[in-house]
């Protein structure tokens, strides 16, 4: 049995439908992640399931109950948020007792469940201060022990390392990743950063205009992406994309560019026609002795990497080289690119 | 040291005419008050030109007021009007003011609506219904029919709810997710939040309960319920008009009100500004 099973999920504001349908199952234990850009519906998504918005049509259950039309404090759930969400006036032992104290839970057990967060966040020297003299990391933490003292079955994450810096992020994103591996609890997590969704995620459900456009795991997803949107959304940086013409050969197939230039494909097969040839940045070779030429529009050293912006048949394309590189501005060098690491998509964008 | 050049100090030099110009208005008339109570019956206050200072001050004016009239009754009166038409319109108005503000329900832009269209119509116009509906409660000389115009006012219900939309909605969607009731919520979380709204309304609430004197007028007429203002009134008509008395009389029913305005300043400035902001 699932942890958490949606049926036909819909949303709607006024007229305007933001959510379309979506079914979705997550099993018990499960790291989920909601990744899409801006205005996808991810929020709306982990909100309906939070009982924070009304669900238009649809049903959600969490273990066997049907909790469509519960209200939040009768799912099991609990929510860290964006913004913490702290309530400022109150001292951190205080905001993660809070809830339980206005439920009437007994104060050894209250007590007992404060002390069981406040050691597993790390949290005792800050227990008699107020939200305003903690820094953000801190204050995440508390938000995360407000979450941890409810015991929920299923925890739901909105955004939660946004405000932070980038140290801080890596750091609580780690954190968020052991915690999670240390209570084996269902977590659902929302975000638009796909390095966030790639490292925490057992399953990543990836979505669009209130659609989901794949669900699988994270390296599913960066291997075989159903689709254009996928492969450009899941991997750093995006993955290159060039029109190109399928022709089938009899040795091997090859893409032809609006130039002429030709990209092998080996055994690759797709319906002779117009298609679009995706190519991770990652998996671009530099090789002299290749006739698929490039001209360097842009040297960006790392140190570690180097990337170099590019131009292919008149398209813009990045290509992720290690170690130092001394191409220059102006240069035309050949890339070449193994067959099994190029995508195909047909015209409507789906992967071939 | 560089001699300050006339045009940097013209704009300055205007600054502070225009202060005192501003000060001469506001608290100019206070003063003038101040000046009359505290000049002796061998003064002539009338005078020309008039003396701002007094001559021989004079606290005497002041122990006649007391003597003359059971101002004591009068500032327990008002004291204790004010006390609790301030805190019932802190408590009402802030919890009617919470749903407009957060929770959604049907005909709430229309209740919001026909609730500011409420504070355009004077109370002049309301007085009559207001009365016959105060004496057919049986309200006349109670202090709860002093009271209960003020128990919550559309001013008071408007200006919590704005100060409810400036807390983040998601601290309140955080109690929610804790299994804590809304009204709970609304006392635990809200209610400290807005404090600083809270004792601006304090203050507004205070000066407009205190200074009242149609509605005490209509509904009281027994002297031992007299508020301050009706017993300054009084002052007027008893001793044919002696200004020194009046003057000591209204002195002495503005004093409560500075003193609750020094102790609220902080809040109230603080609020007044936010509200400046947030509209």
């Amino acid at each position: 049995m699932s942890a958490l099973s949606l049926r036909g999920i819909t949303k709607q504001f006024g007229k305007t439908e933001t959510i379309h349908g979506i079914d979705l199952e997550i099993d018990a234990g499960e790291f989920v992640v909601f990744v899409g850009p801006s205005g996808c519906g991810k929020s709306t998504l982990l909100r309906m399931i939070a009982g924070l918005e009304e669900v238009t049509a649809g049903a959600i259950k969490i273990g066997d109950r049907d909790v469509t039309t519960r209200p939040p404090s009768e799912r099991r759930v609990a929510m860290v948020f964006q913004s913490y969400a702290l309530y400022p006036h109150m001292t951190v032992a205080e905001n993660l007792s809070f809830g339980m104290r206005m439920r009437g839970v007994a104060k050894g057990v209250i007590a007992q469940k404060v002390q069981m967060a406040v050691e597993m966040l790390r949290l005792a020297p800050y227990l008699d201060r107020k939200p305003g003299a903690l820094s953000g990391g801190q204050c995440q933490r508390v938000a995360i022990g407000r979450a941890l003292v409810q015991e929920p079955d299923v925890f739901l994450f909105d955004e939660p390392l946004s405000n932070l810096d980038a140290e801080l992020r890596l750091k609580t994103r780690l954190e968020i990743a052991a915690l999670h591996k240390r209570l084996g609890k269902t977590m659902i997590y929302v975000t638009h950063d796909q390095v966030e969704a790639m490292t925490l995620a057992d399953k990543i459900v990836v979505l669009r205009d209130g659609v989901v456009e794949q669900v699988g795991k994270p390296m599913d997803l960066y291997h075989s992406p159903a689709n254009l949107f996928v492969a450009g959304f899941i991997g750093s940086p995006a993955m290159n994309f060039l029109p190109a013409e399928f022709m089938a050969l009899a040795e091997f197939n090859q893409a032809v560019f609006a130039d002429g230039s030709q990209w092998l494909l080996g055994k690759k097969d797709a319906p002779v026609g117009k298609v679009t040839v995706g190519i991770r940045p990652e998996h671009i070779r530099l090789d002299r002795s290749s006739a698929m030429r490039a001209r360097v529009n842009t040297v960006e050293q790392l140190g570690a990497t180097a990337y170099l912006y590019c131009s292919v048949a008149g398209q813009p394309i990045c290509i992720e080289v290690r170690g130092v590189i001394d191409a220059r501005v102006g240069d035309e060098i050949g890339l070449h690119t193994a067959p099994e690491h190029i995508h195909l998509f047909d015209a409507q964008g789906v992967a071939i | 040291m560089k001699k300050p050049s006339l045009r940097s100090v013209l704009p300055l030099l205007f600054r502070y005419v225009a202060i005192m110009i501003v000060l001469l208005f506001t608290v100019g008339p206070f003063l003038w008050l101040l000046s009359t109570s505290l000049k002796s019956a061998g003064e002539n206050i009338f005078a020309y030109p008039p003396m701002f200072v007094p001559q021989q001050p004079t606290l005497d004016n002041f122990f006649r007021v007391v003597e003359s009239q059971p101002f004591f009754v009068y500032l327990k009166n008002s004291a204790l009007v004010a006390a609790l038409s301030v805190a019932l319109n802190l408590l009402l108005a802030s919890l009617a003011a919470y749903p407009l503000a957060r929770i959604p329900f049907t005909g709430r832009a229309v209740l919001f609506i026909v609730l500011l269209s409420s504070m355009m119509i004077p109370f002049q116009l309301l007085m009559i219904p207001v009365y016959e509906l105060a004496i057919s409660l049986g309200l006349q000389n109670t202090y709860l029919g002093l009271v209960l115009p003020h128990a919550c006012t559309a001013f008071g219900i408007f200006f919590m709810r704005q100060a409810f939309l400036s807390v983040p909605a998601a601290i309140e969607e955080a109690a929610i997710m804790d299994g804590v009731s809304r009204l709970r919520i609304w006392w635990f979380v809200m209610l400290p939040l807005v404090k600083p709204s809270l004792a601006t309304l304090a203050v507004f609430s205070f000066i407009a309960v205190w200074g009242d004197f149609l509605w005490p007028l209509i509904i009281i007429d027994q002297p031992s319920l007299f508020t301050l203002p009706l017993g300054v009134n009084r002052l007027a008509s008893t001793f044919s008009l002696d200004w020194r008395l009046v003057a000591a009389g209204a002195v002495f029913s503005i004093i409560p009100i500075l003193l609750f305005f020094t102790f609220t300043q902080r809040y109230f400035i603080e609020g007044a500004m936010k509200g400046a902001v947030k509209g």
